[in-house]
């Protein structure tokens, strides 16, 4: 059993009135250092060092075949759905033609053409762009970002699909510049 | 109906805080993940583990079947949702029922009334209470009327709108018709809904809410708790109680938010949301939170009670287990969301793994979170990582305990918001007790202003 907050408190309760400025327990299932801080009170640091169990997949735990609620089996719902793609691809190592710019995410995320589900995307293979186009949306953390294009030109090329995890400077589309 | 066995459907620092309480009271826990977090803190400490799905939360977390399956294939006889994902879902409520689970929260009916905007209103103003003086418009002529009704300036609302979306001011009644043109047009665009409502404006406001506690017949309040520190609609730093407010209203307030949940014969936890106009002194509805929410530690330490084994207790049939007249509050408390988001760069979200994390204690301290030396902070989730939370005699301990707490505080791998709390802790407004919404914004305004000055000098 892992210490709760209480008990935790207790311990620090009888610290408090010792001479001891640190204190260390570690079980099988996990590690806790206590220090008096400088600046008054105390710091803790924890480490949970258990296991996840997972359940087993025939049966419920602690429920017998027989007595079981679904002895017969999971509900196909219960299995995780396998991941349409790959969850995320690689970034591209080509690298791009002379005149042609990757349009890169600076954030991790998910990657969304359109602002919203069912809307036209942001822009196309053709799309005419300008520097402060967004060409799609990173969504990190509950918050979304949008991706400029960071320069005039052409969409070449989407190398992302709709509602795919990207990893940070992974190209999202190719210009041609208008420029060169 | 005892409830031996729980699938907490979430994820984070809420998950780790519902499996304390089931240990506690020696409820079995089963953990329903998403398979980024199939190694995190909650499923390390769960009794099982059960993935729901991917990463993305559309096919795990928000996925009425994939959570249906995993509590029916783990033999639980109940969920707690949590807060966010499906916590205020009708269709997870229902589900439960049908398939003879228990959903640790309040009815598909109570769900149902609080989850739309205009019915949540019809109850408040049925139930007597006050809400913002305005109504729906459609014409420019309605507008006029309504706004020179209720006095300028005022707010134009999308009814599809939230969280701050959809919404604008408006001072001057000359350019009322041309912003409720474009209102309509922008509500229709983003939300697929041109209906628009117009507001009094309130220039100075605080966001109270009101604990309640119902078991489906009678309801006692826990108090109430500010949280007017806000950036962007989320809530950043929460006490309770209220610092500063007039007893007449906070009395007035408390007998509000009980009528209400009454009115509903509410059962759980639950959290009506007012907005107190601070020149008026008056204080209106804004909405019913009917879950636990983020900030229930502050209540906690100023009530003494566990808001998570009264949800259990009341979700298993038991009547209220503490009379309104037993409700005592002792000193205050002050709770910091921790987020991985980095607040020296315009608040960028800083996902990543976490390698060092040193978390104050002591007395009057108490740490809510998922996150060790080695966790993932994934960037498919949100960016809370902690919740510190200091608790004193009276409001001025609280603080001096929450500025020690913050100093003994280090979290390294990711991004944090740590220096913007230490700012906001050490701040005169702050300590003076009862700013306003706008607080924040100003603030920061202040601190940004500072550092241009000194790079510039």
């Amino acid at each position: 059993v892992n210490l709760t907050q209480d008990d935790v408190q207790e311990i620090l309760r009888l610290l408090d009135a010792s001479p001891f400025d640190e204190l260390q327990l570690e079980t099988d299932r996990f590690k806790l250092t206590l220090r008096r801080a400088t600046a008054g009170g105390w710091t803790q640091e924890s480490r949970t060092l258990s296991a996840p169990r997972p359940l087993p997949a025939a049966s419920a735990p602690g429920v017998s075949a027989a007595s079981g609620p679904l002895a017969a089996g999971s509900p196909p719902s219960a299995q995780p759905a396998s991941p349409a793609a790959p969850a995320h691809a690689a970034p591209a190592a080509r690298s791009p033609p002379v005149g042609v710019v990757d349009v890169c995410t600076p954030i991790i995320g998910t990657f969304y053409r359109a602002p919203k589900p069912g809307a036209p995307p942001f822009v196309e293979v053709g799309s005419r762009v300008e520097a402060d186009t967004v060409i799609g949306i990173v969504e990190t953390m509950k918050l979304m970002n949008s991706v400029y294009a960071g320069a005039r030109g052409e969409v070449v090329e989407i190398c992302v699909a709709d509602g795919q995890f990207v990893e940070q400077d992974q190209p999202l589309v190719r210009l041609r510049r208008a420029d060169q | 109906v005892t409830i031996r066995r729980v699938l907490i459907a979430n994820r984070g620092e809420i998950a780790v805080r519902v499996l304390r309480t089931c240990r506690r009271l020696g409820i079995e826990s089963v953990l329903a993940a998403s398979e980024a977090d199939l190694h995190s803190t909650a499923a390390k400490l769960a009794d099982w583990t059960v993935c729901i799905g991917p990463a993305r939360s559309a096919s795990s977390y928000l996925d009425v079947a994939a959570v249906m399956g995993a509590a029916v294939r783990s033999a639980a006889d109940a969920i707690h949702p949590g807060y966010g994902f499906l916590s205020e879902n009708a269709a997870l409520a229902r589900a439960c029922r049908e398939a003879r689970i228990i959903f640790i929260g309040p009815t598909e009916e109570q769900l149902a009334a609080v989850g739309d905007k205009l019915e949540a209103r019809r109850h408040a103003l049925a139930a007597g209470l006050p809400v913002v003086p305005g109504g729906s418009v459609s014409t420019p002529d309605e507008a006029a009327s309504l706004a020179h009704q209720i006095g300028w300036p005022v707010l134009i609302k999308a009814v599809g709108g939230g969280g701050g979306r959809g919404m604008k001011q408006v001072h001057d009644p000359s350019q009322l018709p041309a912003a409720l043109e474009l209102a309509m047009a922008e509500a229709n665009t983003a939300f697929g809904d041109p209906r628009v409502y117009l507001e009094r404006f309130v220039a100075s406001g605080r966001h109270v809410e009101v604990q309640l506690l119902g078991d489906g017949s009678e309801v006692v309040h826990l108090w109430d708790r500010d949280c007017s520190i806000q950036r962007r609609y989320q809530k950043l730093v929460e006490e309770a109680p209220a610092p500063d407010l007039p007893p007449r209203l906070r009395s007035a307030m408390h007998a509000a938010a009980v009528a209400y949940g009454r009115r509903l014969h509410y059962r759980g936890a639950g959290t009506v949301e007012f907005l107190v106009d601070r020149a008026r002194e008056e204080f209106y509805f804004l909405e019913m939170n009917a879950r636990i929410q983020v900030e229930h530690p502050v209540t906690e330490a100023v009530t003494g009670l566990d808001l998570v084994a009264e949800q259990i207790a009341v979700a298993q049939g038991q009547q209220l287990r503490i009379r309104q007249e037993e409700v005592r509050i002792s000193g205050h408390a002050v709770e910091c969301r921790l987020n991985a988001e980095d607040s020296a760069h315009d608040f960028r979200p800083s996902p990543g793994t976490v390698t060092h994390a040193l978390l104050p204690a002591g007395e009057g301290i108490r740490v809510d979170t998922h996150i060790e030396a080695g966790s993932a902070v994934p960037p498919y989730y949100d960016s809370l990582l902690a919740k510190i939370i200091a608790h004193g005699p009276d409001r001025a301990a609280c603080l001096a305990r929450l500025r020690a707490a913050l100093v003994n505080c280090r979290i390294e791998g990711v991004h944090t918001n740590l220096a913007l709390h230490s700012a906001i802790a050490a701040s005169d407004e702050f300590a003076t007790g009862g700013v306003d919404t706008g607080f924040l914004a100003r603030f920061l305004r202040a601190q940004q202003s500072e550092v241009d000055r000194e790079q510039g000098g």
